[in-house]
């Protein structure tokens, strides 16, 4: 039922997140040995840099599956941590829907900065 | 350690009737050749300390009554050696994670609880075979070795008491009734896993495992139960996305008409219930 | 019949660092938990930083301004260790994460076997993995600390 589910959807959006997470953090922190999807010589976070990037659709995707993959996966686990306090039911009840509409709120945001941030650049 | 070496236990005492909490007693007796730690609580109770209780039994190792936490590990007290230690101090305190009913006895009843609401019995349709048998299940070897490890357990508590997600959780099933649940789910004469799977896919499942492993490590019986677990969660993520279906529970082979008892051995009484 | 409950006898989060304090797996365990948290705390902060980029450079300079310092400062250098320890968090905690996954999903454990002491247990097939694991972890570590360090000295 729920636990087997979310487990599961907790251990593939792990493996999801590996993947692009990965990609990101070569991008954006790995740069001087792996210069991907870099104009050469400038910084990743640098406005150009950041809305080259923006241009590529491919980017707009992968952001929004990874602030989905991350958000679930991440706040599942805060909720494993918590629940496993040996809290009451009531209080599982309640961090739950907490957990969820947060996470939900967000995902809604982050989405929407990604999406924003790629029409921005397609002006530039 | 040679003979009449002291040796200094240091006991975790608690009388409910007299006492708040549990404190700390010291006790010293002489090292004897192949002391365990059995060995040693019962010294101390037939000359120091007659009103010390603990649970044991077989002093043997199968019998799974005597789990303590032993200088910071749960281990079995008829199965430590005092050498084995490498001091000359004991420390003995009644297994983590249960609550104390005196001394050295914890209150095991959660884990067993736990361990009947996994279903840990074959489970099958054909009842009346299995109350009046007419022949035996067959099973392979190969088949045997898929869940034999998990049938040593002796339901000692050790790898509850190592577990830390049973730690802080009192909810959570616990390393030995979810290994025993896997046993019967892996066992072919079984059928039983569409109503296991009623509880194992509830919080009351594998799901706070996370593979500390050591419940494996604390085991005296080499049962494993991590493995069991990590076996179990494979089951439970086949089974939802629909590529696993517990096979059929194993057919009866008849008894074979080919072979005749020898004369000169008696029939077996007749079943008296 | 028994009829109190008994002493409490929990161990608590102590527990956590092993109640049965055999092997290094749970120190594994326990430091993908904390590691976990930190990358949680900062990727929840982080949406907010980077989203300021569909707003314009402008907003995007002032976000990176707030969460960045003068080359050679205090607080340049503790938004760069700071970052730095995030990647560190990364490092372990996909690496480590892969070889949970892997366990949990029943590979690199070992099939059950007749238990002959001295046992040789599924932590025991597990532990070139989480080796190897680890490895990986520091070869990552090491890279994304010269890419640090690269851009703090140029």
């Amino acid at each position: 039922m729920r636990d087997q589910r979310l487990w599961t959807w907790h251990v593939l959006a792990g493996l999801v997140i590996f993947v692009v997470l990965g990609l990101h953090m070569t991008v954006m922190h790995l740069d001087t040995l792996v210069g991907w999807f870099n104009p050469a010589g400038i910084k990743p976070i640098a406005w150009d840099s950041v809305m080259q990037r923006a241009r590529l659709g491919f980017f707009t995707v992968s952001y929004i599956v990874l602030l989905g993959a991350a958000l679930f996966h991440g706040l599942y686990g805060l909720r494993n941590i918590l629940f496993e306090l040996g809290i009451g039911t009531g209080a599982k009840k309640g961090l739950s829907l907490v957990l969820t509409a947060g996470g939900v709120a967000l995902f809604a945001y982050g989405a929407w900065a990604a999406w924003a941030a790629g029409a921005l650049a397609k002006t530039l | 350690m040679t003979a009449d070496t002291p040796v200094t236990f240091r006991l975790r005492r608690f009388d409910p009737t007299t006492q708040q909490e549990p404190v700390w007693e010291d006790f010293t007796i002489p090292y004897t050749a192949g002391m365990t730690v059995l060995d040693g609580l019962r010294t101390i109770k037939e000359t120091l300390a007659p009103s010390l209780a603990w649970r044991s039994s077989c002093r043997m190792g199968v019998c799974g009554s005597c789990g303590m936490f032993i200088n910071g590990h749960p281990r079995l007290a008829c199965n430590t050696q005092i050498t084995e230690l490498g001091t000359s101090s004991v420390t003995v305190a009644p297994l983590p994670n249960f609550a104390i009913i005196r001394d050295l006895v914890p209150d095991l009843r959660p884990m067993f609880d736990a361990h009947a609401a996994l279903m840990p019995h074959i489970i099958r349709e054909d009842t009346q075979e299995m109350q009046e048998p007419t022949g035996e299940y067959y099973q392979s070897s190969h088949q045997l070795e898929q869940f034999l490890q998990f049938t040593y357990c002796i339901k000692c508590g050790c790898c509850m008491a190592a577990c830390p997600t049973m730690a802080t959780d009192p909810a959570y099933s616990g390393p030995m009734p979810l290994a025993q649940s896997h046993r019967y789910n892996s066992d072919t004469r079984d059928g039983g896993f569409a109503a296991r799977k009623q509880v194992l896919a509830t919080e009351q499942g594998p799901w706070k495992c996370h593979f500390a492993g050591e419940c494996s490590q604390a085991c005296p019986k080499g049962v494993d139960p991590a493995r069991a677990i990590q076996l179990m969660k494979r089951q439970m993520v086949m089974d939802y996305f629909r590529l696993y279906t517990q096979p059929c529970p194993s057919k009866v082979v008849p008894k074979s008409t080919e072979i005749n008892r020898r004369p000169d051995v008696p029939e077996a009484p007749a079943p008296t219930i | 019949m028994l009829d109190n409950k008994g002493h409490p006898n929990r161990l608590g989060i102590w527990g956590w660092l092993g109640g049965g304090r055999w092997g290094f797996e749970r120190y594994l365990y326990t430091l993908h938990r904390l590691t976990g948290l930190g990358l949680l705390c900062y990727f929840l902060l982080h949406i907010f930083v980077t989203s300021a980029r569909a707003f314009g450079q402008d907003a995007w300079a002032a976000s990176m301004g707030r969460v960045s310092g003068p080359p050679g400062s205090a607080r340049g250098l503790f938004f760069t260790v700071g970052e730095f320890l995030v990647f560190a968090a990364f490092a372990f905690h996909a690496c480590n994460g892969v070889r949970l996954a892997l366990i949990e999903l029943g590979f690199a454990i070992g099939k059950p076997i007749e238990p002959i002491y001295p046992y040789r247990t599924s932590v025991h097939e597990q532990r070139p993995l989480a080796v190897v694991v680890m490895v990986l972890a520091g070869i990552v570590l090491a890279a994304g600390g010269y890419n640090f360090l690269f851009h703090l000295t140029h």
